[in-house]
């Protein structure tokens, strides 16, 4: 088990990703984004889920920092960061090596 | 005759949407924990929701707006039809969360669960050795919890450990938080003791001494900083030893309700016990029960508060604390949470806690186990 330092802060080219036990879905009760884990329901706003559709263990962080910039014009690269860090802290949120990204986890096809 | 201008009117009551559902799918069970929640009264509810009824509680929960199913009992993987349930809930895209003893959990069952999408599993752990440990379930199951433990981690599935402490097995939190780090488990939840059902008529032979909560407040503090990053540890502090009672389910009828194996629904599991109203899924959509039904409505908000709380800075926080333990320990369902020290009634927690302060009673209480309840087939 790869272990993260909880206080550590995500690099351009790390490849942010869902664990395992969580579930990013969309509410349709609510008309809103949840981000579903063992124990807890976080209500997302539009920007944190627009981050997290696009945490998908492929793109790097500053990929996804592009395909933001595309979508809403400016986005502030820090804030997207500390978000990240955030999730990364809860263990919501993994970050895949540069090189062993590509998503190849055991177990990981076709969940969520 | 009518005025033009009717008064404003609220079609739906401002209620919030529950968020989780616990499926309590049969009381069943292989163990005979003597710190269980289930009803004293197990016999009363043999009568189990079939399939198709739990699916169609499903669809209503999920209109409703509930996003986590917690799957529990009793024993729910002795439901054959767990598979299906799992299914339907993981198809409406609820998150699914198995509660489980892992007696039953085979590997031909669990490859089943994982087929049908389960989400994740807890396993409740009653000690960090055989003996001990099933001396306190009351059959043989240490080694086949292991066994079942590895199997989801092998299946890639996130593994949650329920550890319930009290009085026999808080001095092994060590132990414990060994074997859940050697058992790769992600998280650990160390809750002690809630005094309701068989707890309640065990209370004294299963409340800790303070040096006892002390030691383990310890432990617990110190494997939450070694095992940073790689297992969560979640330790429940036990509200008798609390200045403030527990927020219990979050309020009243406000984030969570439970479904019970008749049927029954309420605003938590031990809810049966007070003189209310029933409202069951068999006589009731579900959210009219959640939104409506006197049942829900009892004690939602602050209106229903008696002094100290309706007062109290805190009212929002721990909404009084918990009807049922209230009702336990004073008659009175509406009542403050006698575990508040600011409750006119505190003095009937005190005495028990100072009673298990008493070394001299230590490991000479007898517990009643809970009995195995046989129930009628469900499909």
């Amino acid at each position: 088990m790869r272990s993260t330092t909880p206080v550590q802060t995500a690099r351009g080219a790390d490849r942010p990703r869902l664990a395992r036990s969580v579930r990013l879905r969309f509410d349709p009760a609510r008309g809103r984004h949840v981000l579903l884990t063992p124990e807890a329901v976080t209500v997302l706003n539009g920007t944190g889920a627009a981050v997290l559709e696009l945490c998908d263990g492929r793109r790097t962080l500053d990929e996804i920092g592009t395909v933001l910039r595309g979508r809403y014009g400016s986005v502030d690269d820090d804030e997207v960061r500390a978000f990240v860090d955030r999730l990364t802290a809860r263990r919501w949120l993994e970050i895949g090596d540069a090189e062993a990204g590509r998503g190849q986890r055991r177990g990981q096809a076709g969940r969520g | 005759m009518a005025s033009a201008v009717g008064r404003p009117a609220v079609d739906r009551p401002a209620v919030e949407r529950p968020f989780g559902l616990l499926a309590e799918l049969t009381y069943r069970c292989p163990l005979h924990c003597s710190y269980c929640s289930n009803p004293l009264e197990l016999a009363a509810h043999t009568d189990e929701l079939t399939t198709a009824e739990w699916q169609r509680v499903l669809v209503e929960a999920r209109d409703l707006g509930v996003l986590q199913l917690h799957l529990s009992g009793g024993e729910p993987l002795l439901r054959r039809d767990l598979a299906e349930i799992v299914r339907c809930a993981g198809e409406l895209g609820l998150y699914t969360n198995l509660i489980t003893s892992a007696l039953g959990l085979t590997p031909r069952r669990a490859e089943e669960l994982l087929a049908a999408g389960l989400d994740h599993v807890q396993i409740s752990l009653q000690a960090d050795e055989a003996a001990l440990s099933d001396r306190l379930a009351g059959v043989r199951s240490f080694e086949r919890k292991l066994v079942a433990a590895r199997l989801v981690k092998e299946l890639g599935w996130p593994l949650t450990l329920n550890v319930v402490l009290h009085r026999h097995n808080v001095d092994r939190v060590a132990g414990v938080l060994d074997l859940a780090e050697q058992l790769g488990a992600d998280r650990i939840e160390l809750a002690h003791t809630q005094y309701y059902g068989w707890a309640l008529r065990n209370r004294d032979g299963l409340l800790p001494s303070r040096a006892q909560l002390e030691r383990a407040e310890g432990v617990v503090r110190a494997a939450r900083e070694r095992l940073q990053g790689r297992m969560e540890v979640i330790y429940v502090l036990p509200d008798y030893h609390s200045r403030y009672p527990k927020p219990c389910m979050g309020g009243w009828g406000r984030r969570q309700l439970t479904v019970v194996p008749d049927g029954d629904v309420l605003p938590c599991p031990t809810a049966h016990t007070l003189p209310l109203p029933r409202a069951s899924v068999r006589e009731h959509p579900l959210a009219w029960i959640w939104e409506r039904s006197p049942l829900f409505q009892r004690f939602r908000g602050t209106d229903w508060m008696p002094d100290p709380c309706r007062s109290c800075d805190r009212r929002e926080l721990d909404f009084g604390g918990c009807r049922c333990q209230a009702f336990q320990l004073t008659g009175d369902a509406a009542r403050t949470d006698p575990v508040c020290h600011l409750s006119p009634d505190h003095g009937l927690v005190a005495e028990a806690v100072a009673a298990a302060d008493e070394e001299a009673r230590s490991g000479a209480a007898v517990l009643t186990p809970r009995p195995h309840l046989a129930a009628r087939r469900s499909r």
